[in-house]
């Protein structure tokens, strides 16, 4: 059985979000990178996979610039055996990725897409319904467990009012919640085997999808800042401070 | 130009979220009509009497029921011709199916929409909303998610739409539903309620969690939230999550108990009307967006307030 990781590089998650003052964008000018934390869950769980017996080969593919590499090494020192850089400075919306995704799947025939259920730039929680969608594939988002029974994936997914267990005749798309597992971080060996494990270089071009944008950014603007408002010293300052409010 | 809102209900009563997105709907047009799908006969009655709204469409199925994103996708799909917009609560269920039912009809997703500043440009957070992004869509036809806590609902009578039932798409599905593991509260929906009660990783167990936080939000008559650390701990089930990745809520009132303020924490509360910190780190970075902070330890904090509060 095949896995296809779709792995993205984003703006790691403990480093401090600026607004760039001519309102272009975020800055991401010599800020750490990182993968998205989604898909290091999905990596992760693919390894799993593999480690059971269940999984033969896992290929991660990440689309974007040059840099991408070093994500996909990650993806490789975590356990992944092949990776596959699609090249492009353009910033694609989920939409385009789904799209050169799919021609992804029809080169590489995965039985599942094992991929994070949103990335933690954009916000989407779209790219796998997406392309889930454009395969005529079933989906089972939002991961908690995922198990595999024969041509099937029995995957538990987090949903409004708790838990959903969906059984998902392969090949599917399935995308990862938070607590699906924790990653592992890869051992020094690892990571010195990972560079030598195969990595093919493409680029966008080479898939002839249309990845035009959709959307344009007017603007990307900070948020009202909330200010810190007062400390009281015991409970019954706080209930007369939130009758004051007229919360209570 | 006519806008199609997806209901969110739980079969039997239609969830205040829905007339939020309702409200949302109606900057992009006067025609707004509603789907309620999977068990709709209750509901559809009450979304009837909506304000504002001109049709209400009911579907129903096994499969839409267990809400089945290939089937909802395909009946929604069904639909999309006679509308210029599809308007889908940013519920779990709805960002589950929009995506889907967005590259089905070969446009964009607008997600978590906060604001509608015309009719093909949107406001939404970016970067667990520390950014607001403003977008303008060359998609003729327009699927969104929208946020429910940044609109307020249309009024729930008033209106007299018609109710008409929709043809269900035959799709042959590749997925069978297996289980549900519902929590069952009394207490109020955590994404509708007007007190929140939320605990952190501080309170140390699932036990402690309950002792704690349940006699408060019984008290105020509150839903019970969790940080994300102290569901990926268990103290709590999944569907407390307040969080960029959770919930997103804003109630009038928010009382963080333990909870120390991570930033995808605050993303999924800071606009809560008045917010409350109980924490005794002076250093937690929950206190810089709280209105009023005690610094004292949640085991004599809470019962000193339930005392006080009589």
């Amino acid at each position: 059985m095949k896995v296809l990781v779709p792995v993205k590089r984003v703006l790691d998650y403990n480093v401090k979000v600026r607004v760039k003052s001519d309102q272009t964008g975020v800055d991401l000018a010599n800020v750490k990178m990182a993968m998205n934390p989604f898909d290091e869950i999905a990596v992760e769980e693919a390894v799993r996979l593999k480690e059971k017996g269940t999984v033969t080969e896992i290929v991660a593919v990440s689309i974007g610039v040059a840099q991408c590499e070093a994500i996909l090494r990650t993806a490789l020192a975590m356990g992944a055996d092949r990776g596959l850089l699609i090249e492009t400075d353009q910033d694609l919306e989920p939409l385009a990725v789904a799209k050169v995704l799919k021609a992804v799947v029809a080169q590489e025939n995965p039985d599942i897409v094992l991929m994070g259920k949103q990335a933690i730039d954009g916000d989407n929680n779209a790219t796998g319904q997406m392309l889930s969608a454009l395969l005529d594939w079933p989906q089972a988002t939002f991961a908690s467990k995922v198990e595999i029974a024969g041509s099937e994936a029995l995957v538990t997914r987090e949903v409004d009012g708790g838990l959903q267990t969906l059984g998902v005749q392969l090949p599917a798309v399935i995308t990862t919640d938070l607590r699906l597992n924790e990653p592992r971080y890869a051992s020094l060996p690892n990571i010195m085997k990972a560079k030598k494990k195969p990595l093919d270089t493409k680029a966008l071009a080479d898939y002839g999808v249309d990845a035009a944008a959709r959307l344009t950014v007017v603007k990307v603007t900070e948020p009202a800042k909330r200010s810190a408002g007062i400390k009281v010293d015991s409970a019954d300052a706080l209930i007369a401070n939130l009758k004051t409010a007229g919360v209570l | 130009m006519a806008v199609l809102v997806i209901a969110d209900h739980d079969g039997a009563h239609l969830r205040d979220t829905t007339l939020k997105v309702i409200t949302a709907a109606q900057k992009l047009s006067g025609d707004i009509d509603v789907l309620v799908y999977g068990e709709a006969s209750a509901v559809a009655a009450q979304a009837a009497g909506a304000a504002g709204v001109r049709k209400v469409l009911t579907a129903e199925s096994a499969e839409l029921k267990a809400d089945i994103a290939e089937a909802v996708s395909a009946l929604i799909v069904s639909l999309a011709g006679g509308y210029d917009a599809i308007a889908i609560p940013a519920t779990a269920s709805g960002k589950n199916v929009a995506p889907r039912i967005a590259a089905a009809l070969d446009v964009s997703i607008i997600s978590d929409v906060i604001d509608v500043v015309a009719g093909d440009t949107f406001v939404h957070p970016i970067y667990a909303g520390n950014a607001l992004e403003t977008v303008k869509t060359a998609d003729a036809k327009k699927v969104l998610t929208v946020r429910p806590t940044a609109f307020a609902p249309v009024a729930a009578t008033g209106g007299s739409a018609a109710v008409e039932a929709v043809a269900v798409p035959a799709v042959t599905l590749k997925t069978r539903f297996v289980s549900d593991e519902k929590v069952v509260s009394d207490r109020p929906e955590l994404g509708a309620a007007k007190v929140v009660v939320s605990g952190g990783r501080a309170l140390g167990s699932a036990d402690e969690f309950k002792a704690v936080l349940e006699p408060l939000a019984d008290k105020l008559g509150a839903a019970v939230g969790a940080s994300r650390a102290a569901v990926d701990a268990g103290y709590a089930p999944n569907d407390y999550q307040v969080g960029q990745t959770g919930k997103v809520v804003a109630p009038e009132l928010y009382i963080a108990v333990g909870i120390s303020g991570a930033i995808q924490h605050l993303a999924g509360m800071k606009d809560s009307k008045v917010i409350v910190a109980i924490n005794k780190d002076p250093e937690a970075p929950i206190f810089q967006v709280a209105d009023f902070g005690l610094v004292e330890d949640y085991k004599t904090a809470v019962p000193a307030l339930l005392k006080a509060l009589g």
